[in-house]
Parts: C-alpha cells; sequence; structure tokens
C-alpha cells in the first residue's frame, strides 16, 4: 500500500473508509490487530504499529432493529414504520466493528440470525452541499 | 486496592419526585426539593454548617438545558457557597461517582461531611434530542454513524444474550412487571401503575374510543402485542426506563462526626469502580459487562462480603435485559441463570434476593445523572424500615448493594451498605 506510512489516525481511518476501504492495524510487537485501528497497541503498549487492509467480510454477533433512531439516521428516512438494523460484526480476522447492516428486512428481526456471513457495504450517505460520506454498513455474504 | 482509612456513615438520604416536571420545575428547583427531603430524613438535623463540601453528579445540563458548571451552581441554592463544589460525569453513573468520591474524600481525611447531588432535567427537549444526547455516552466516532442509540445498543447485548443462553423476550417483561409492581409502592415513583393496571386502563381507554376490546389474556399477552411496539428490537417500549427530571440528595459523614446526627447510622464498607471501551465492539464479551464485575469485586474485597451475604439490591435497570446482566456479573447467579431466577419470583419484595423495590429505573424512572444517588435512597430507607407504602421488605436488611452503571456499560460503581 502507497501510503503506509500514513499516521494511524481516526482522520485517516475514516479517509481511507472514504475511499472505500476498510482498513485495521496490527501490532508488529505483539500480533493483535486492531479494527477500527489503533496507533498504540492496546495490548503491550508498543508503538510499532502497521496498517493492514481488512478483507470486510466476517459473522453477525449482535443487532437490533431501531425504530426511533438517532437523529443522523431519521434524517436519512428511517422511522417506527421504517426501522433500521444496526449491527455488531465480527470480522475473519478477529476484532469486532460496528455497521449498519443492510440487505436484511428490517421490520422483521425475528428473520435475522446471529452468525450469519455478512460482507462489507460502503454506505454513500448524502450530506447537503458536500461530496457524499461513506459510512461503513455490511449486507449478507 | 486499599481499604477507606476511616468509617463513613451514610447519615441521611432524599429524593425529589421523579417525573416529567419541565418546565414547572427545573435541576434548580429538583434539587432544593431532594435537599429538604434529604434534611428531614437526618434524625437530628442537618444545616450547611456542618457539610463541607457539595459533590455534584450530573451527565449533561449541557445538552439537556444548555448549563454547564453545575457544582458551584447546586451548592449556592442550599447555603454551601463558598465550600468546594466539584461535578462529576460518567453518563448514568454520574452520581454512583459523585457518592464514590465522597467517600474517598472523607476517607482521606480532607472532609468529614459531604452532601452528595444529583441532579438531571430531561424533558426540556424534545425526544429526538434525548436520544441523540444519551448516544453521546457511547462512542460517537464508530458506534453512531452505524446507527447505535442507547436503547439500540442494550437490544445488541440482548440478541446476543438471547443467542448464548436463550433467553426469551417474556423473560425481559417479566423483570419490568416485577418492577412496577414495586414502583406502584414508591411515593417518589414516575410510574405508579402495575403493569397490568396499565394493561386495564389502556384496554377501557380503547372501548371508550368505540374500539374492538383486545384480548390480552394476562400482562405478557399484553407486553407481546403491538400495544408494546419495538424502539429497538427485542427490546419494546416497556422493556425501556424513562424519560425523567429529578435529583436526589445523600449526606455522608465520617465514624467520628456521625453520631451527631443519628443513632442509627447507615455504614458505607465498600466502594469499587470499574470501566470498558465505549464501544460494544471494542469489548471481549457481549453478554457480560467486565465494568460491573470489577467494581464489584473491589467492592466485595472492601467491604469483607461475597455476594451470597447481599439480602436486598438496586440495579441498574435502564432497560429490562441490563437488570438480568447486572444479577449475573454481581454474582448473585451465574451467567445465563438470571432469568429462571427472576421467573421464580426470587427478585421479588419477599423473595430470596429482592431486587430493585423502589422500582427501578424503569418504574420510579430514570433522570440519568441523579439515578446512582437515588438507588442509595431506597437502600436508606429499606435499611431503617421506612420504606413508605407496602414495599417494605419484611427481613431486617443488614447487608445491601447498590450497581450504577453509565452508557452502555462503560463506567460501573457498585457500593455496598451495612448495619
Ligand atoms: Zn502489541
Amino acid at each position: 500500500m502507497s501510503e503506509n506510512n500514513k499516521e494511524i489516525t481516526v482522520y485517516n481511518y475514516l479517509d481511507y473508509l472514504n475511499k472505500k476501504i476498510l482498513m485495521g492495524s496490527k501490532c508488529k510487537k505483539c500480533g493483535e490487530l486492531f479494527a477500527p485501528p489503533r496507533r498504540l497497541c492496546s495490548a503491550c503498549s508498543s508503538t510499532d504499529v502497521e496498517w493492514v487492509k481488512m478483507s470486510g467480510k466476517g459473522t453477525l454477533a449482535a443487532y437490533s432493529c431501531i425504530g426511533v433512531g438517532s437523529k443522523f439516521f431519521v434524517d436519512k428516512g428511517y422511522s417506527m414504520k421504517r426501522p433500521y438494523c444496526f449491527s455488531v460484526v465480527k470480522l475473519d480476522e478477529g476484532p469486532m466493528i460496528s455497521g449498519q447492516l443492510v440487505g436484511v428486512d428490517a421490520t422483521k428481526p425475528e428473520s435475522i440470525k446471529i452468525g450469519t456471513p455478512l460482507k462489507v457495504n460502503f454506505l454513500e450517505t448524502e450530506v447537503t452541499g458536500d461530496e457524499p460520506r461513506i459510512d461503513l454498513g455490511f449486507e449478507p455474504a | 486496592m486499599g481499604n477507606l482509612s476511616r468509617k463513613i456513615a451514610l447519615v441521611g438520604a432524599g429524593m425529589s419526585k421523579f417525573g416529567q416536571h419541565f418546565p414547572t420545575k427545573r435541576n434548580p428547583d429538583l434539587w432544593i426539593d431532594a435537599w429538604i427531603n434529604a434534611v428531614e430524613n437526618v434524625d437530628n438535623g442537618i444545616e450547611p454548617k456542618d457539610v463541607d463540601a457539595c459533590y455534584v453528579g450530573n451527565f449533561t445540563a449541557d445538552l439537556f438545558n444548555h448549563q454547564g458548571h453545575l457544582g458551584p451552581n447546586m451548592a449556592n441554592l442550599v447555603g454551601l457557597t463558598p465550600k468546594p463544589a466539584p461535578r462529576f460525569e460518567g453518563a448514568c453513573a454520574s452520581s454512583g461517582i459523585a457518592l464514590r468520591e465522597a467517600l474517598l474524600a472523607i476517607a482521606s481525611g480532607v472532609h468529614d461531611v459531604i452532601a452528595v447531588c444529583g441532579v438531571e432535567t430531561m424533558s426540556e427537549v424534545p425526544t429526538t434530542m434525548v436520544t441523540d444526547a444519551l448516544s453521546a455516552a457511547a462512542d460517537t466516532t464508530y458506534e453512531y454513524p452505524a446507527g447505535a442509540t442507547f436503547p439500540g445498543l442494550y437490544a445488541a447485548i440482548a440478541s446476543a444474550h438471547f443467542h448464548e443462553y436463550g433467553t426469551t423476550p417474556e423473560d425481559l417483561m417479566r423483570v419490568g412487571i416485577k418492577n412496577h409492581e414495586n414502583g406502584k409502592e414508591n411515593p417518589y415513583a414516575q410510574m405508579q401503575q402495575t403493569i397490568k393496571e396499565i394493561m386495564e386502563s389502556k384496554k377501557a381507554r380503547l372501548i371508550s374510543q368505540g374500539q374492538e376490546a383486545p384480548e390480552w389474556k394476562d400482562e405478557i399477552d399484553f407486553l407481546s402485542s403491538s400495544a408494546n411496539p419495538y424502539i429497538a428490537s427485542p427490546l419494546r417500549l416497556f422493556d425501556c426506563s424513562l424519560i425523567t427530571d429529578g435529583a436526589a440528595c445523600l449526606f455522608l459523614a465520617a465514624e467520628d462526626v456521625a453520631k451527631k446526627f443519628t443513632d442509627t447510622p447507615i455504614w458505607i464498607t465498600g466502594t469499587g469502580q470499574g470501566s470498558a471501551a465505549l464501544s460494544l465492539h471494542d469489548r471481549n464479551s457481549l453478554t457480560s459487562f467486565i465494568a460491573t464485575r470489577e467494581a464489584s469485586r473491589q467492592a466485595y474485597q472492601m467491604s469483607g462480603l461475597s455476594p451470597n451475604d447481599i439480602q436486598i439490591a438496586e440495579v441498574h435497570d435502564c432497560f429490562t435485559i441490563a437488570e438480568i446482566l447486572a444479577m449475573e456479573d454481581l454474582g448473585f447467579y451465574e451467567k445465563g441463570k438470571a432469568a429462571e431466577a427472576v421467573k421464580n419470583g426470587e427478585s421479588k419484595r419477599d423473595g430470596a434476593l429482592p431486587i430493585n423495590t423502589s422500582g427501578g429505573l424503569k418504574s420510579k424512572g430514570h433522570p440519568v445523572g441523579a439515578t446512582g444517588a437515588a438507588q442509595a435512597v431506597e437502600i436508606f430507607k429499606q435499611m431503617r424500615g421506612k420504606a413508605e407504602r407496602n414495599r417494605q421488605v419484611k427481613i431486617n436488611v443488614e447487608r445491601a448493594l447498590t450497581h450504577n452503571l453509565g452508557g452502555s456499560g462503560g463506567t460501573c460503581v457498585v457500593t455496598i451498605y451495612q448495619k
């Protein structure tokens, strides 16, 4: 990866995300993996940590179909009648990460099963007067 | 970890009525209500000159009321100017932290008597803004863009608990039914109605509107119906605590001065606090709170007690699933076994381990920053045999516990009380 010397910061992680790349980080000393990435290894305190690209594949660990959403999601048109699915995903590489789960029927939460294989779906969100931003999403694989 | 180097007593405790008070009452009014109520509960009386400092717990008057810097403000209203008046923030554990820090300050010898204030007015802003302000206690960078809300995070925890232990929506409903039965007996509670009474009044209203009478067999049937919509599946409206305004006040005193205020002090013998990553995805377990396990480990060790010694507890049931998790993480029950205990009635007022005799956050209400202090108010009353109406437990309570969570388990404070 050509930009691999970029500092591991929230900003640079989100910058990758906006280019539809899901990045994590790996501690070169103890091997711990982080996604979202961390610059300081919270397992062994090493700062010898490098960017790693995540496969975006994983399984569903926890979820909720949310009817009373946050303002951000209410503004996107979600409501009690049109819930969205918040999910915690266990990535195949090990770490867990949060994302909106799409491609499922959020009006039928019982139809969604923990353990379902998922793949990343980079969701474009229109922000008025700006470039669309990318939020992390997943869908059934 | 060391011990408290002085014995410390809870010598007075009181609270405002919990409910939606805005605009008739706001933080200053609710705090004065709580202060007056607590002063009345000090056997030999207490005056501002007896108090060395005012420790204030509040989550976010900044977002709810556009008011920061609450410490000196609250202290001034009750005549404590110019004494120290710090404010503590740990989301819904804010006044649990204020209580703990007051204990540590008295133990240090710097102060002898501290007034602990918990206060929050949530109903000033519309529900969407309450939801947004509360979600600020979760991770804003990664969880919020994924759609996380406060109920949504606990709902995700519930989905994992259901999957791992076979817990069911009905198990959660039984927690709510039990807490409403207690809240009915608490004159300070926001909802002083049982689920059965709520069901009957809903039925009567539908009939009076000329609609077909719903055929709800019992409370579980009612709670499983569309009359109880999903807020965040699997959590429905009646799995969630309320939007509440309220305040609570505690008076803590070092052993050498406590006898001036009362002949029957409640000793605080254990305090513990734990933390966890804000994001659920950054934790090793989705079905157990490491902050609760750590806070309770410290508090048990300090008091020399074990989970089996606890006779009653007030636990942080911001959502019904949270009470199940607390019962397990505090060591009262093995993982996956709490739901069965609730079903057997063990956590009812006359059960083996009464939990949330106050009605809990579910029925008493949850003015987030006031909750930790309000839990101690219930323990104070129960241990002195002074709980109102029909909710005094029949046993003589010698050992009790409070469990106060912040956010989705990022902070936990556990406190142990003994006679
Ligand atoms: Zn490392």
